[in-house]
């Protein structure tokens, strides 16, 4: 077994609901233990040194996409983060940006997820069809379904929010995220949407035209997902309506 | 004082509670659905490999309809389930799954034409018949007579998740997350609502409701090594449960996992072994034939667990830093198709232990242990998902115990749960929400909400030596070693005792920062008695019980006792001060079942100690079909005649099937 290190995790702590609190950063050493992530070592300083310290941890696993942060510069998923990737052992955590923050580490993405997804409206629109479930579904291409699954992937974590420059300077912009959402509805036969239609809701600056294909959305998404793709043509597909 | 009105509260935002939140608003009712966490967050985001519905549309699959489901899934529960609510689900299962369709979710189809597939570690070729081009496929899973596991690659939990929760969108559901139901509001055994925290502001609000249903999932984090989430603690139970009124069913009954990944415990999917994955001993030797000849790696899950187990303890385990494992070989379904149907396996691997499982050979097994991963017991309710006791107050999910899976559910069945109940208990609990009017007094609200209040100031204001977090580690441990997959009765009675003296000692903490928002350390301080008092239900029930069924094994009761065990365990709280729940039995009935008790078909054999009205029963059971087959009368008139079960909606018509 590798040789046990310090671990220098520094992180920034601010609670905007406390008028005495300023932000700061609080460094915490402890000692690494093998296959130690980021949601082992914050919580071991949760427990054993800081009881205070707010983060956000559901699956643990990659899935959930709930612990998104930015780690010595790079907006990632905390849970898959292994201290041992980082060969001098420090780490610095800041909050992601874009997002209302809550306390510490601790962002409101379910704030931001929630409003993009009604304003694309980020469901199958089939004009109120009425589906008989007791009959034999509609019929689908596999390699269709496959293609909307690849987009469907997405954990709307906000890292290509995070990431993204237009975000920073439009707070309206629906980011690489949003564009998906309606790349993914585009592509699906059951939506009776047209380009039109999808033209109305992202048809502008704080949507598609927003983009300025800076790329860091596509580098960063803990999914892979074929961001910059999808999003140059949604582009090509919108910028011909009208 | 902050006082919500609305129709309908749902408790908890994953898979259930927003299916049974669009029933509701469907329906025309102002509903409201807390959360935890953002909704799209939710655990039901991790069920990876599939839900189970007998569509029948695949080759491997053929056949398949209700009756096979439900034989399946009683086997599974090794007899403890409740067959009524088990053929109310196996019907609605098919139309969900076509809802879901039509609310988008990209399930894998049907190729026609002929496939590769591993079947028994070999490689075979499967043709796909032409014709059902495009229809929704099915892999297969453990416990089954049929491939019948729908699915998305292996992100199926998720895709569903985000298909309803945004459905949920759609219809204007009042979702609002990071918010807290600490404790449930009732009065003369009907419940009006919750007193909630808001997990960011720290303040309390009290929301009051016709009904209100409790949809927050598992109780698997009262285990140290488990597949759950962070958030699945149980908290909906617990709840419930200290109404003092309500009561838990069946709690012993938990499940562990084959496939967790050592050491993080992350789920590898079942479907690892449904596609043809196999699992290895120290020797790279594949064993589970040696145990289980005809099902394999694919028996049910509890057994598959404990003849790991068996098998590490006959000396042939994987020694490691953690502790010896066994090996999980998924390489051999090579590379491509593990690329696109167990992608997020693969990641797990990769990112967690360095391992790429589609690497050939020794070098791309993964190291796997059994560990807790399935909450069988929950809020005892009737076959409308309402409590036997509390009025108003509905389950559905994991979080209840309607009793779909007895003492072990299969693999596939959960998911599959979370939207069928959500579908036949959501229209319940709006009916119940249409015809009950609200009749509580403010002073009630006000008493509620002043009761809780109190209690947290009076944690804040402790001064003890005890700490929370090694409290709730203690607990976690304990259960690992004394209620875990093997069990008997000196440890559970131990467990039982080192329970009561944890929860004693959390009257004795402190907890250090005085905050009554953003402070991490008064959540646990008020959320680990309540884990307490699950985790005493468990070990109690388990102590109890004197038998081995399922998921639950005493290694001092190896049989299964249809004489004296074919009952549900009732756990209740009786007063606020006690430090052990009270436990009663509800018998199940031999003469109403469908499918009398029986060997499960895998698993030692000769290890029931039978009840005399098994044979009866199957006696006229037998005689009842073979008299309407002679009469020329269908399987769902021959059904009818053995077990008769209502649904609402359209949910009791036919399900097509191709070939039927």
């Amino acid at each position: 077994m590798a040789q046990q290190k310090d671990v220098t995790i520094s992180v920034l702590k601010f609670n905007p609901r406390d008028k005495e609190s300023h932000p700061k950063f609080v460094e915490y050493t402890l000692q690494e233990t093998p296959g130690m992530t980021l949601f082992i070592a914050l919580n071991k300083i949760r427990q054993e040194m800081d009881p205070d310290l707010a983060f956000d941890f559901v699956c643990r696993a990659g899935i959930c996409g709930s612990c998104g942060m930015v780690v010595n510069g790079k907006p990632t998923l905390a849970c898959r983060t292994l201290v041992a990737n980082y060969p001098d052992r420090k780490l610095q955590l800041i909050p992601m940006p874009a997002f209302e923050l809550i306390k510490d580490l601790s962002v409101n993405t379910g704030k931001w997820m929630d409003s993009m997804s009604n304003r694309v409206e980020s469901w199958i629109v089939d004009n109120e069809k009425e589906i008989d479930i007791t009959k034999i579904e509609e019929k689908m291409e596999p390699k269709v379904a496959e293609d909307i699954f690849e987009l469907d992937r997405c954990v709307e974590c906000g890292i290509c929010v995070a990431s993204c420059g237009t975000a920073l300077m439009r707070p309206n912009f629906v980011g690489a995220v949003g564009l998906n959402r309606v790349a993914r509805f585009q592509m699906d036969p059951r939506d009776k949407r047209t380009d039109e239609d999808f033209y109305d809701l992202v048809g502008d600056d704080d949507g598609i035209f927003g983009c300025m294909s800076l790329l860091a959305c596509e580098d960063h998404c803990p999914k892979n997902l074929p961001l910059q793709n999808k999003i140059a043509y949604m582009r090509r597909k919108l910028v011909s309506v009208k | 004082m902050k006082i919500i009105y609305c129709d309908a509260l749902i408790i908890g935002g994953g898979l259930a509670g927003l299916r049974a939140s669009v029933a509701t608003q469907k329906k025309g009712l102002n509903t409201i659905v807390l959360s935890l966490v953002p909704v799209k967050r939710s655990h039901s985001a991790a069920a990876q490999g599939g839900m189970q519905a007998s569509l029948g549309n695949s080759k491997m699959s053929n056949g398949d309809n209700e009756d096979v489901h439900f034989s399946d899934t009683v086997k599974g529960s090794d007899w403890g389930c409740d067959q009524e609510v088990a053929r109310m689900f196996v019907h609605t299962a098919p139309k969900a799954i076509r809802e879901l369709s039509a609310w988008g979710v990209p399930w894998t189809r049907v190729q026609g034409g002929s496939r590769e597939a591993v079947i028994n570690a070999k490689r075979t070729t499967i043709v796909e018949d032409k014709e059902r081009h495009g229809l929704i496929m099915s892999r297969d899973f453990g416990g089954t007579k049929k491939w019948r596991t729908c699915y998305t690659s292996d992100a199926t939990g998720h895709t569903m998740l985000f298909s309803v929760a945004n459905e949920a969108l759609k219809h204007k559901v009042d979702i609002r997350d990071r918010k807290e139901a600490i404790s449930l509001i009732h009065e003369d055994q009907r419940c009006y609502g919750a007193i909630v925290r808001d997990l960011i502001t720290g303040e309390l609000e009290a929301y009051i409701a016709k009904g209100t249903c409790i949809a927050t999932g598992g109780y698997g984090r009262i285990y140290k090594q488990t597949t759950n989430a962070v958030i699945c603690e149980g908290m909906g139970a617990a709840i419930a449960l200290e109404t003092g009124v309500a009561t838990l069913g069946n709690m012993e009954a938990v499940q562990f996992h084959p496939t967790p990944i050592v050491p993080s415990g992350i789920l590898l999917t079942e479907g690892c072994r449904g596609d043809g994955g196999i699992l290895r001993d120290v020797d790279g030797h594949r064993f589970m034939p040696d145990y289980e000849p005809e099902k394999k790696e694919l028996a049910s899950r509890d057994v598959v667990s404990r003849r790991m187990i068996e098998h590490i303890r006959n000396g042939k385990g994987v020694p490691s830093a953690y502790g010896d494992h066994i090996w999980l070989d998924i390489s051999i379904l090579g590379r491509e198709h593990i690329e696109k149907n167990l992608r997020d396996v693969q990641e797990i691997c990769k990112v967690f232990n360095g391992i790429d499982p589609a690497d050939e050979g020794p070098k791309g097994w993964v190291p796997v242990l059994p560990m807790q991963h399935y909450s069988m017991g929950g809020i005892r309710t009737k076959k409308t998902g309402e409590s036997q006791k509390l009025h108003g107050l509905f389950s559905c999910g994991e979080a209840a115990c309607w009793d779909l899976h007895g003492f072990n559910r299969l693999g596939g069945n959960s998911v599959a749960e979370t939207v069928v109940s959500g579908m036949i208990i959501g229209n319940y609990f709006a009916d119940y929400c249409l015809e009950n009017d609200l009749d509580i007094k403010t002073q009630t609200i006000e008493a509620s909400l002043k009761k809780e209040s109190n209690k947290i100031d009076k944690l804040l204001a402790l001064n003890g030596k005890e700490d929370i977090f090694a409290i709730k580690n203690t607990m976690q441990l304990l259960m690992d070693q004394k209620v875990g997959i093997f069990r008997d009765g000196e440890n559970l009675s131990q467990a039982v005792d080192e329970l009561q003296e944890l929860l004693k000692k959390t009257n004795n903490i402190t907890v250090k920062s005085k905050s009554k928002a953003g402070n991490p350390e008064l959540e646990e301080a008020y959320r680990v008695p309540k884990m307490l008092k699950l985790a005493l239900c468990v070990a109690k029930g388990a102590e109890q019980r004197t038998e081995s069924r399922g998921a639950h094994y005493r290694e001092d009761f190896l049989k299964r006792d249809d004489k004296n065990w074919l009952k549900r365990t009732l756990t209740h709280w009786a007063n606020e001060e006690d430090i052990l729940p009270t436990i009663t039995y509800e018998e199940l009935d031999i003469i109403k079942m469908e499918m009398p008790p029986a060997f499960r078909g895998y698993g030692a054999k000769g290890m029931i100690i039978e009840n005399e009205l098994s044979a009866q029963r199957q006696e006229e059971v037998d005689d009842i079909k073979e008299k309407m087959d002679d009469e020329g009368k269908d399987r769902h008139e021959i059904q009818d005649a053995l077990m008769q079960f209502d649904l609402p909606m359209n949910y009791r018509e036919k399900n097509e099937r191709v070939g039927e």
